[in-house]
């Protein structure tokens, strides 16, 4: 059984997760001195599926890099670049090499990405591909070709609690907690009312229940970091007083780890959070640092 | 029956710019069609809706799930159709593509979907691995296997 899913099951306390930077070479080495500063703190890491539209070592082999390295890697899997028998083909090899945790995902467009001109897949979209995957799970491919050795999967996904239509979102969240998602990623949300809306809203439908909900904080260090996210990632809007607070401070680093420290905190406080995933761009020690001041202890 | 695409398309492509996946599911989507989602969709919209309700990948188009999920909610639409929104449609069976989704509606067609879809599996002896291993086996071959497969 994976840690992750352990955690889910028991809820002994909040859960740590977080996003691998991406890694486009130096062999295992590379991957090692990405890991490190990581670790100590953190329970499950994503392996990420070219995160953004951009190609990098792929997902699978980071994952496995990850599970050789010790560390307990998440497998996302985007809709966007491989057909229904690649996603599955995926799933089945990582899961030779000790990969349990899911991450089905619908993608970010091929526009947002540095080779806007490539084909987009999309063959299956993020909840037909936790009906898949938890039929790996079960003994079959999709076509019903029977598997006699069923790898364990420990199933999970992403929802964005504040993108429109937001009343939609609980629904979209009860969707995939039903088809089997047993960990919901939160896309980041800098409006702590829409958080807590979601949150409440997927407790009176009783999600989080069998789903650990984990909302997402972004560690940055300048306003035009959070600038760069609110143009450039899809899904991603930082409103402008946020903006606005970090470029007229003293110190902006500092001022943004507060941010993000206080989102965190936010999150924590609600009743239904399971715990947290961390997307760290300073790589400066302040994922260490958060998870110190919020009193987590992967 | 050759025609009936042609039709199908004449109408549903002025009215709800059909796409002709030949299995339609717009009662079920607020009569907006998900293949018009550049992708593709048919489960709701994705995390990527811009902030005004627009698309992430067209942004000068209101995003097809936000104008599903509204018009689904709407008076005129029956309320068997508003909640078969939050069921899970299957995936697109892309084999019928640019058929007429209405003939495959009356013949029902357009609701096959994988075995594996339902939780269903098919017998493993007819896989292609095992055909060909049963010729180097001779005794894996069930009874009145060569009655049921006679040489050509
Ligand atoms: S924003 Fe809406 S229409 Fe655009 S790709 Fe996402 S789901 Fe499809």
């Amino acid at each position: 059984m994976s840690r992750l899913s352990e955690l889910v099951e028991s809820r002994e306390r909040h859960i740590v997760t977080a996003e691998f930077p991406s890694i486009d070479g130096g062999g295992l080495d590379a991957v090692r001195s990405k890991l490190d500063p990581l670790l100590p703190y953190v329970d499950a890491i994503n392996a990420t599926d070219n995160p953004a539209a951009h190609a990098h070592a792929s997902n699978v082999s980071i994952a496995i890099a990850l599970a050789t390295l010790g560390a307990e890697p998440i497998l996302q899997v985007v809709c966007r670049d491989r057909n229904r028998i690649a996603q599955q083909a995926d799933i089945m090899g990582a899961a030779l090499f000790g990969v349990e945790n899911i991450c089905a995902l619908t993608g970010d467009d091929v526009t947002a990405g540095d080779e806007p001109e490539a084909r987009r897949v999309f063959d299956l979209d993020s909840p037909q591909l936790i009906r898949v995957a938890r039929g790996l799970a079960e003994g079959r491919y999709l076509s019903g070709r029977p598997i006699a050795n069923p790898p364990r999967l420990f199933i999970g996904a992403v929802e964005n609690p504040s993108a429109p239509p937001l009343d939609y979102r609980v629904k979209r969240a009860a969707l995939k907690s039903n088809e089997g998602a047993r960990f919901l990623q939160l896309q980041i949300c800098y409006y702590p009312d829409r958080l807590e809306k979601f949150i409440t809203g997927c407790v009176a439908e009783g999600i989080d229940v069998p789903t650990a909900l984990l909302p997402t904080v972004c560690l940055t260090k300048s306003a035009r970091a959070l600038t760069f996210m609110h143009d450039n990632v899809p899904g991603i809007d930082v409103p402008d007083d946020i903006r606005r607070r970090v470029a007229s401070a003293a110190n902006p680093a500092e001022e943004s780890y507060q941010v993000t420290r206080e989102i965190a905190q936010h999150a924590l406080s609600l009743r239904g959070v399971a715990g947290l995933h961390i997307t760290d761009f300073r790589h400066d020690g302040s994922l260490a640092r958060l998870v110190g001041d919020l009193g987590l202890r992967p | 029956m050759r025609l009936l695409p042609i039709v199908e398309h004449a109408v549903k492509g002025r009215v709800w710019d059909c796409r002709m996946c030949g299995q339609c599911v717009l009662h079920s989507t607020g009569m907006t069609c998900p293949m018009t989602c550049p992708k593709t969709l048919r489960n709701g919209p994705c995390g990527g809706v811009r902030e005004d309700g627009h698309c992430e990948v067209t942004p000068e188009m209101e995003c097809v799930w936000t104008v599903a999920e509204r018009r689904s909610r709407s008076v005129i639409n029956p309320n068997a159709w508003e909640r078969e929104f939050d069921h899970l449609r299957p995936p697109v069976d892309n084999r019928l593509r640019g058929t007429a989704s209405w003939s495959n509606l009356f013949s029902g067609r357009d609701r096959q979907t994988p075995l594996g879809w339902d939780g269903a599996t098919y017998s493993p002896d007819l896989t292609v691995e095992s055909s060909l291993g049963e010729v180097d086996d001779i005794d894996s071959l069930d009874a009145g296997f060569h009655e049921r497969n006679p040489l050509p």
